[in-house]
């Protein structure tokens, strides 16, 4: 519970990956036409980088601090 | 089924739901198992954060820009993976200072300033206002709409239909009688509204549910999932654009510009600061909305875009897409579908206005309007006895007020915008309390002037940007005004100094964050925190060290004084029962008994601070306290300054002690120095004088004899014998001289024997016998028959005695002298006494006969002496070498008496 505890830093870590996965320049690379099962490409990456990021937070925050 | 009557009964049927649940969360609160002390209800309660903005609003901008949508949720996404470290130390900080509203914390931090208070609570209410006519606008609308089933009409435009017809009035009175009845049935001391939070997560689980049946309804009931939808999408011309974002620097921009907005909102709007600081029940919570609530937020959104699209198939025009939620479910005749949808709909906006309310009317009350009235002397105010109710009636107005403001904004500006527009007006302004926030609780630097001065540019800028062009678009504000103020091209509101290619909420941001960082830091580095800051600012940023220093006040209060205090403010019930709660929590048995002092002080501070503010909090308790508060620095500064000071001024004290007796010293020596000198010179002149008498009549009668042959032999042998005495006389002065030099020098050689004082006086009186006779004078010797033996030199003795009997003789009258020679011992000494029956001494001379060249009795220069002055001053020196002492008194009869007595060995 502490500030600077591993925790803290994972999810600050994490809210620097969801910094770069949700912003120009990685989503350009995605903002094209095309589809992955029938879904368009940019809706693909953002709803399942969102979903990674939640699913590792939520891995980090409720793990065990070590 | 879905009458305009039917759904008014079902939408009282949920409102009754909830507060059955608020009901009985208070209720187990009140008996200790609270509902909501769990961390997935802290989650949900967070999801306040989806209005009808989301609910319906998404869908709206997800038809018009496609993704464009999804920056409001990533954003409270990012700022929850920060939350850890953020939202944890905000709500750690909250509980330490019992902060009952974002106001509340930022004037707290920055020294309890009521005018940065209420500045705080003027731009919440301001920017907030907007907000809340959208939640009006959406329920209202999504109302009509559904009473027009199974026709699907749009709402006539608000501004043309009078004000009793348009049923977002009644909407807002409903909400406002609901709130208040709600929100202020009572006051919390504490300020949390345990039945409050409990409903609003309820009321998040049926907003989810309805919106996820509706998108589940579209995508799988009309459609046949997500690819179906999308490869649709794709085939309409008008629809493939919202499957890619707009790849422009400016739309990028825009994107990152929201995505930051909403994750300062997340925090900073009023709700989500109530819900997520000063409503948390435990700071651990925060562990599981870490990641419960951006899954919340991700579920949400799945559908938004395949409903959007689903809508523009459905219906090509004539629908205002942010209404599709409810009337795609409608266009195929789902009735009941379309009802949770409504109630959906109803619950998001329900709870946005209730929790939103709350805390403003809380700020409005606590922060703006109660200490106005404090300071209004003529309302006597502080002679009121019970001033809860006031509070209450102060927060029911201002909740009525505030949704009353809310409605004239929805008609003046809200057909001008769609849901999502009004709300980023909203979003920006609670992004100009970021600086002052989030600086305040890491930057140590931060002063009031700088959280005064960041806000107000910020502010200022953001409604000449954002709000004020609003209303020209609304045609409340002329059109021109939209072309720059005054016509100056340079003061375009939306292109402000020629900044074009942004969107307006990017450009606002831009300009109003600017404007407010630089004033912030700008006016904070002006000058150093001040003591009352500088306490503040380390409660705020050292929080994580548990900073438990001494508070602010010195010297104590007594609960004679508090306890009404806190009674005219929380009712006094429920300040009985918290003192007595504190005063448990001490171990002490009643409340009369706690002691005046500083603990008790804070307690009644503290839990003033729940009611009304710290601010007023501060300002109520001040009122009863006598001292002026210190800061605990500065009594450590004090102290360590007097405490240097004393130090210094002892060792000047010292010091100047050390002088003084050293200048004493001096003096007393320069003094002696001087009487010395004195004595010298007197000494050397009268020498000179004795030794030139004799001289002076040796040369007279030399010289006599040298001239004069022819004097006659008799005169020869006369002249001859004074030449001859006069001789002698001065050589016995010189002897003298010398012998008193020596005793004086301490260089004269004295034996040390044992010595009768009876025989030294036998002796003495034998040498002098014949004198004695030759004069007549009688003389009696007194002596003990047992030898008194001192330690001294015979001689010597003898000499003093052979004077002091000469003396004796001198004086004595001639024919009937007496002389008395006595012989005795005394304590631890022995001594002889010389009495005679002479004319006696004066007492003035006493001490003056012991002077060299002193004769008693009459005028050294005047008569012809009868001796040299020494001897007394001889004898003087001789008895005090060895350790005795001799002195003149006046004998029985008249006569004088000198006596001397020295130590007897054995007693030495």
């Amino acid at each position: 519970m502490h500030h600077s505890s591993l925790t803290a830093q994972r999810l600050a870590a994490l809210f620097l990956l969801g910094c770069v996965l949700f912003n120009y320049p990685l989503l350009a690379l995605f903002n094209r036409n095309g589809e992955l099962f029938g879904i368009p490409l940019l809706y693909v990456f953002i709803f399942g980088g969102w979903l990674l990021l939640i699913a590792l937070m939520a891995i980090v925050a409720e793990g065990r601090e070590d | 089924m879905l009458q305009p009557g039917a759904i008014i009964a079902v939408s009282f049927a949920y409102l009754g739901v909830l507060f059955a649940i608020a009901y009985y969360a208070d209720r187990r609160a009140d008996r200790g198992r609270s509902l909501i002390a769990n961390p997935t209800v802290y989650a949900l309660s967070l999801a306040v954060y989806c209005t009808t903005w989301t609910f319906y609003g998404s869908v709206g901008r997800a038809a018009a820009t496609g993704i464009g949508f999804l920056p409001i949720y990533l954003g409270p996404t990012l700022m929850l993976a920060l939350g850890w470290v953020l939202l944890h130390k905000l709500v750690r900080v909250a509980k330490e200072n019992r902060v009952t509203s974002i106001a509340d914390f930022i004037a707290s931090r920055y020294g309890k300033s009521p005018l940065l208070a209420g500045l705080v609570t003027v731009i919440a209410v301001v920017g907030v206002v907007p907000y809340i006519a959208l939640q009006l606008k959406a329920v209202s609308n999504s109302f009509s709409i559904l009473s027009h089933y199974p026709d699907i009409v749009m709402p006539a435009n608000a501004a043309t239909v009078p004000v009793w017809q348009d049923s977002a009035l009644y909407v807002a009175a409903l909400l406002a009688a609901f709130t208040i009845l709600f929100g202020t049935r009572h006051l919390d001391a504490t300020e949390r509204h345990e039945g409050m939070v409990a409903a609003i997560a309820f009321e998040s689980v049926v907003k989810l549910l309805a919106f996820l049946a509706a998108g589940l309804f579209v995508t799988y009931g009309v459609h046949e999932g997500f690819s179906d939808i999308f490869s649709r999408a794709e085939q309409a011309p008008q629809l493939a654009r919202l499957l890619v974002a707009s790849d422009s620097a400016a739309g990028y921009g825009s994107w990152s510009a929201l995505t930051f907005l909403s994750m300062l909102s997340v925090l900073l709007l009023p709700r989500q600061f109530q819900i997520a600081v000063v409503e948390n029940v435990n700071p651990a919570h925060v562990r599981r909305a870490v990641w419960l609530f951006p899954l919340y937020l991700f579920l949400i959104n799945i559908f938004v875009l395949p409903i959007a699209i689903a809508g523009m198939l459905r219906f090509p025009a004539g629908v205002d897409a942010d209404s599709f939620v409810l009337t795609l479910p409608m266009a195929h005749g789902q009735e009941a579908l379309a009802l949770l949808v409504f109630i959906g709909g109803l619950s998001a906006a329900t709870g946005m206005v209730i929790v939103e309310t709350i805390a403003l009317s809380t700020m409005v009350c606590n922060d703006l309007v109660m200490p106005l009235l404090l300071r209004w002397r003529s309302l006597r105010l502080a002679e009121r006895r019970d001033l809860s109710g006031l509070l209450l009636g102060i927060r029911r107005w201002a909740i009525a007020a505030i949704l009353l403001l809310g409605y004239i904004y929805f008609r003046a500006a809200g057909e001008a915008y769609a849901l999502v527009g009004i709300g980023l007006i909203s979003f920006a302004a609670v992004a100009q309390f970021a600086p002052a926030l989030i600086g305040g609780l890491y930057w140590r630097g931060g002063t009031r002037e700088g959280a005064l001065a960041g806000l107000l540019a910020g502010f200022a800028l953001w409604a000449y940007t954002l709000l004020l062009p609003s209303f020209a678009k609304s045609g409340w504000l002329p059109p021109e005004f939209g072309q720059g103020l005054f016509g100056m091209d340079l003061l375009r509101p939306q292109q402000l100094f020629g900044l074009a290619g942004l969107d307006e909420i990017s450009h606002c941001m831009f300009w109003s964050l600017l404007a407010n960082v630089g004033a912030y830091l700008g006016f904070s580095l002006r000058r150093a925190p001040d003591a009352r800051e500088a306490r503040q600012m380390r409660l705020f940023v050292d929080a994580s060290q548990r900073y438990h220093g001494l508070g602010e006040w010195r010297g104590g209060a007594r609960v004679a004084d508090l306890l009404p205090l806190a009674a005219r403010w929380l009712g006094p019930e429920r300040a009985r029962e918290a003192f007595e709660r504190y005063a448990a929590s001490r171990g002490i048995a009643s409340i009369e008994e706690l002691p005046a002092d500083t603990g008790l002080v804070h307690f009644a501070e503290s839990l003033l601070a729940g009611a009304i503010g710290s601010a007023s909090a501060h300002a109520m308790v001040a009122s009863v306290m006598q001292e002026e508060p210190l800061s605990l620095d500065e009594v450590m500064s004090i102290l360590d300054e007097a405490s240097q000071l004393r130090t210094h001024s002892r060792e000047l004290e010292e010091k100047s002690r050390q002088l003084e007796k050293a200048s004493a010293e001096l003096r007393e020596a320069n003094q002696r120095l001087r009487e010395l000198d004195r004595m010298k010179d007197d000494f050397i002149s009268t020498v000179t004088h004795e030794l030139r008498t004799p001289l002076t009549s040796i040369r007279a009668f030399s010289e006599m004899l040298h001239d004069d042959p022819r004097l006659e032999l008799a005169e020869r042998e006369r002249f001859l014998g004074i030449i001859v005495g006069e001789t002698e006389r001065l050589s016995r002065l010189i002897n003298q001289i010398l012998d008193l030099a020596k005793l004086e020098s301490g260089r004269a050689e004295l034996d040390h024997v044992e010595v009768d004082l009876g025989d030294v006086a036998r002796e003495s009186l034998a040498s002098f016998t014949q004198v004695f006779r030759d004069q007549g004078i009688i003389v009696e010797l007194e002596a003990p028959a047992q030898p008194l033996v001192v330690l001294a030199d015979r001689d010597r003795l003898i000499q003093v005695l052979l004077n002091l009997l000469s003396n004796a003789a001198k004086f004595v009258p001639a024919g009937s002298g007496r002389v008395w020679l006595q012989v005795a011992r005394a304590g631890g000494q022995a001594g002889i006494a010389v009495t005679d029956n002479g004319p006696g001494i004066r007492p003035d001379e006493r001490e003056s006969i012991f002077e060299k060249f002193r004769q008693g009795g009459r005028d050294v220069m005047t008569d012809k002496p009868q001796g040299t002055g020494l001897g007394l001053p001889i004898s003087r020196q001789i008895i005090e070498h060895f350790g005795g002492r001799l002195w003149a008194e006046s004998a029985p009869g008249g006569g004088a008496r000198f006596k001397f007595m020295l130590p007897l060995p054995d007693a030495r």
